[in-house]
């Protein structure tokens, strides 16, 4: 059977992995390789390296890291921050990356996800959406949920499947950081509506959080960071948590 | 040992050869065909669109050489299905190593099904010391159904073969590479095979 996945997401800024309480405040939580190492150690399904700073500096520093990752780890990772080229993804994979992430590059140029998804196949290319509820409509945003735009969030998960995308990274803006637990009723309408897997992202607080998203929230993978990197929530415990749950688990 | 991982531009194979490092053997990536015959195992990854990965070997007339090797040979994920028979997917004629075609999922699942899943049922050498309904990692739309070759079983929608094998031929809808020590255990296996 196919489990449902739990998957921590390292922050990345100057090769140092950072988690953002609602995208500011940063704190410093250890060394990207050495944390990617223990998770998998404990269990995590799957890895997302998300790199915050990639807009500012040199990609190079980013394809070393990368490069180190998948020298060490023997599970999955994906890997977003600023791409926005053919390029950027051929190198990132190239250097060990399994799936790439884009997220503001694909809004405002939505050809690229076909693209990416006709050089590389869906299989790895995961498209991010961050949204927040204004006046009860979902709004897609961009630059690391900075910058409102627009778009509806349904509306444009679909154009993402029908492009090609093998996978949604959808974070909801109104959760992220507040340890709420995930948007599970947004989350459960993009699973009716889409049929490719959707990864929640936001509010992740203690372990029930977890099993509601994959029950109500129909999640098929969810992701947290702070509440791993700074050990609130253990893996292997949450795992067997959500196993005593009926939830399909890799134990 | 000499392992050569076939380089015909598709895909993340550097992964591949990490997985090999990290069991202590040095993987060459090749796409000479005397480099290939010449060594003890061949590794056949492939990652991405069935048509063109095809188009790719048939351009580099490895579609011919692949066929007739004599060595342990694994495919892996697409290079599983490139060995079938037949791919749905860019209606492709692939290498006819398998009897099987390759056909897609329904819309009954999410598709690709992405993620951990377990396999059964388990024949061959290659899952010596495997348990039952161990997990492995999967990516993929497409899928080849049970037939007489089949080595593993998973489950998505329906039973499927996880997993192949004719005479010197293996293939493996999973990544061993990216399934953790349960992975790591598999490619060991076929370096012993």
């Amino acid at each position: 059977m196919l489990t449902k996945r739990i998957i921590p997401c390292l922050d990345i800024k100057n090769g140092r992995t950072v988690k953002g309480i609602n995208f500011v405040d940063l704190r410093d939580a250890g060394d990207p390789v050495e944390l990617a190492q223990r998770y998998a150690d404990e269990g995590a399904d799957e890895l997302v390296f998300l790199d915050i700073s990639a807009t500012e500096e040199d990609r190079k520093t980013l394809a070393d890291l990368v490069r180190r990752v998948a020298e060490k780890v023997n599970i999955p990772f994906t890997v977003g921050g600023g791409i926005s080229s053919v390029k950027d993804v051929s190198t990132l994979l190239y250097n060990g990356a399994d799936k790439v992430s884009v997220n503001s590059s694909a809004v405002k140029n939505p050809n690229l996800i076909n693209e990416l998804v006709a050089k590389f196949g869906s299989q790895c290319i995961v498209v991010a959406i961050d949204a927040k509820k204004i006046d009860g409509v979902w709004k897609v945003h961009l630059i690391g949920g900075k910058v409102p735009t627009e778009i509806e969030l349904f509306q444009w998960a679909k154009e993402v499947e029908e492009r090609g995308a093998g996978e949604i990274l959808f974070t909801s803006m109104d959760h992220d950081g507040t340890k709420n637990g995930f948007a599970n009723e947004a989350l459960a309408r993009l699973s009716d509506e889409l049929n490719i897997p959707i990864i929640a992202s936001g509010g992740a607080g203690v372990a029930s959080h977890f099993a509601d998203t994959f029950i109500e929230g129909k999640a098929d993978a969810a992701l947290a960071a702070s509440v791993f990197h700074f050990k609130e929530i253990e893996i292997r415990e949450l795992k067997n948590y959500l196993k005593a749950k009926n939830i399909a688990m890799r134990l | 040992m000499k392992i050569v991982i076939i380089d015909y531009g598709a895909g993340n194979i550097q992964s591949i050869k990490f997985a090999f490092l990290r069991l202590g053997y040095e993987a060459i990536l090749s796409n000479d065909p005397e480099v290939i015959k010449a060594a003890d195992r061949v590794i056949f990854p492939g990652v991405g669109e069935a048509s063109s990965a095809m188009k790719k070997l048939r351009h580099s007339g490895l579609d011919l050489l692949i066929p007739n090797l004599k060595q342990p040979v694994l495919g892996i994920c697409l290079g599983m299905q490139l060995m079938c028979r037949y791919s749905e997917e860019g209606n492709t004629k692939g290498l006819g190593i398998f009897n099987i075609d390759v056909i897609k999922f329904s819309t009954q699942v999410k598709v690709p099904q992405i993620g951990w899943n377990q396999i059964t049922e388990l024949k061959s050498d290659l899952f010596k010391g495997i348990r039952e309904q161990e997990y492995i990692y999967l990516v993929h739309s497409y899928y080849a159904p049970l037939c007489n070759e089949t080595i593993a079983i998973s489950e998505y929608e329906l039973p499927y073969s996880s997993a192949l094998r004719k005479d010197n031929f293996f293939g493996v809808q999973f990544h061993p590479e990216k399934s953790s020590f349960v992975g790591a255990k598999i490619l060991k296996n076929f370096l012993e095979l």
